[in-house]
């Protein structure tokens, strides 16, 4: 045998599945090939929405009739509705005294919760509880205890002496229903603050109390020099968080109140349903809900201009 | 323990209380109301944080029997695990890929999973019921099936992409090394250490879409497509004379899946929602 004729092992030709196995390998396949479904989602049923929402507000869409581009007449118009001005009103104050509320009482709380106790499981589990159970259901509950005639609240506080008797009308009167549609909305939200602040208070080296005790600070001290600027990322990120999902509350006013009474409770999410589905007005009632658009865009630009960058 | 630690310890507890009461009383307000007899629940010199007459389930009985409520449980399972199981897969794969794979654009899509995680329902819901009257699904409980993941698939999609992150690269790269494909390195390698994040993803998606209520609300009317949180806040409030018994039973019995969910799961919750917001 001669030199030089050794057998050739014969190289198989890559069949069709190595080939797709190495195509998917490589990452700049693989990569757009994972995220398509999600953005097939998205441009359909997010982006492509939205494009019909900014539309329909620029136009005299009404349900069942072909409709115009009358320009900014909707955004403009709404001015002149009682309903939209108190809406706007509501709006503001709703979300301001819910998040400043549940910022306070999220931090106290979750000092408390950061501190040894006892039934540590069965404490966490009880606070959280409202934030997990369906929010329509829960303020039926809420909608019973503020019952005119057998409200539990009002026989609490008759009980114990705070109001006189038969006691305020919740659902029914003005100031009363923003209070008790706020006082919900705390409810139900005190559970993120209070168990997201808590992981940003575990987060906090206990050196750094240590060092400001043996400087002669006192819990005071400690709370306002340490802890609160220890927190304050975290702060903020809830606050942008809680901001836009208040803002936008709808669940709680349309079961507890409708928006009632006289539109006193109303926020841009219920009023455009009704105005855009009740009164088949789909026009004006996209303009009113884009009126969130603005604070969501705000919401959007500092957590990503600001936040996300301190936290990386 | 010494005295005074003691006795600071017993003053946290107390001062939780009014916490948890504030947390824990509308439930209990609720089953009660649920288990009392109408004669005492209207009874107005009656204590109403206590059932003395005797505790009966006849509300819950009416609510079966002459409700469809079991049928709006079986709608809201079936939208809830079928949204849940689509989102999961989709967003797994999504998240993997940006938390792992570098390609074209894969930055700007991350900003706009994040951006569409913010987006509120109550933006969207009057042109997506368009939408879904021309995807022939109006007042059908496919539409929550379809639309269900515009929401759940952000949100699963950044959560995973925390988990993803944790895993280190070296572990998938040794793998590659040894011949496994990066699908195989995803599903043999990657997943099993993710499942603490799988489980998490899927608790929050199956909670989210149980709780969810303006779509719902808008896209299904009819008894018989219409979920448990819609039909006990529409179909059970007939006229002017609320049957709060039945009502509250209605309450209890939606929230009850959840409950459960919660009651094995609370780590996972807990851990969850700060990740979800703070990662």
């Amino acid at each position: 045998m001669a030199i030089g004729t050794l057998p050739v092992p014969a190289v198989a030709r890559p069949t069709w599945r190595t080939r797709m196995h190495e195509w998917l390998d490589r990452e700049q396949n693989l990569g757009p090939l994972f995220i398509t479904p999600a953005l097939i989602l998205i441009l359909l049923l997010v982006a492509y929405p939205f494009c019909m929402a900014l539309y329909f507000s620029l136009s005299n869409a009404f349900i069942g009739r072909p409709s115009h581009l009358i320009g900014i007449r909707n955004f403009v118009n709404l001015w002149q509705s009682d309903a939209f001005r108190q809406t706007f009103q509501n709006a503001f104050v709703f979300t301001g005294a819910a998040v400043a509320a549940k910022v306070v009482l999220g931090i106290s709380l979750a000092l408390l919760l950061n501190q040894q106790l006892w039934f540590k499981r069965l404490i966490r589990g009880a606070v959280l509880l409202p934030w997990v159970i369906p929010t329509a259901l829960s303020t039926l509950g809420w909608w019973w205890m503020f019952n005119s005639l057998y409200s539990v609240v009002n026989w609490t506080l008759i009980a114990l002496g705070i109001v006189d008797p038969p006691g305020p009308n919740w659902l029914g009167q003005k100031y009363y229903a923003m209070t008790a549609v706020v006082l919900v909305n705390i409810w139900r939200g005190l559970p993120f603050f209070a168990i997201t602040i808590l992981a940003g208070l575990v987060a906090i080296p206990k050196e750094l109390y240590e060092a400001a005790q043996a400087d002669g600070a006192g819990p005071w001290a400690r709370f306002c020099y340490v802890t609160l600027p220890m927190l304050k990322g975290v702060l903020a990120i809830v606050i942008l968080f809680s901001t836009i999902f208040t803002f936008s509350e709808f669940n709680i006013v349309y079961v507890l109140t409708h928006g009632g009474p006289i539109n006193s409770t109303h926020l841009f999410a219920t009023l455009s349903r009704q105005v855009g589905l009740e009164s088949g007005r789909i026009g004006e009632g996209s303009a009113i809900s884009l009126y969130l658009f603005p604070v969501l865009m705000f919401v959007v630009y500092a957590q990503l201009r600001y936040v996300r960058k301190q936290v990386n | 323990m010494s005295r005074r630690q003691f006795w600071n310890r017993v003053l946290m507890h107390v001062l939780l209380v009014p916490f948890l009461l504030f947390a824990v009383f509308p439930f209990y307000h609720m089953a009660l109301t649920s288990l009392k007899s109408d004669r005492e629940l209207y009874d107005r010199q009656a204590v109403p944080l206590l059932i003395r007459q005797g505790v009966t389930l006849e509300h819950y009985t009416k609510l079966i029997r002459e409700s469809e409520f079991l049928t709006w449980t079986k709608n809201s399972l079936l939208v809830t695990v079928l949204a849940t199981v689509v989102s999961l897969v989709v967003g797994t794969v999504a998240a993997y890929a940006l938390a792992r794979l570098k390609f074209f654009a894969v930055g700007s899509f991350g900003t706009g999973i994040f951006v569409t995680y913010l987006v509120p329902t109550s933006l969207l819901f009057l042109p997506l019921a368009q939408v879904v009257n021309w995807l022939g699904l109006a007042d059908s409980k496919w539409a929550l099936v379809v639309t269900y993941p515009t929401f759940l698939v952000p949100f699963c999609t950044w959560l995973l992409m925390g988990y993803f992150r944790t895993v280190p690269k070296e572990v998938e790269e040794c793998a590659m090394v040894d011949g496994a494909t990066r699908i195989q390195a995803l599903t043999r390698i990657v997943l099993p250490i993710a499942i603490p994040g799988l489980v998490c993803a899927a608790l929050f998606a199956f909670t989210l879409s149980w709780n969810e209520f303006i779509y719902a609300l808008t896209f299904t009317s009819s008894s018989d497509q219409i979920t448990a949180s819609v039909g006990v806040t529409s179909e059970l409030i007939r006229g002017d004379i609320y049957f709060w018994g039945q009502l509250m039973a209605g309450a209890v019995l939606g929230s009850v899946p959840i409950v459960i969910l919660y009651v094995f799961f609370l780590d996972y919750y807990v851990s969850g929602l700060t990740a979800g917001a703070v990662k």
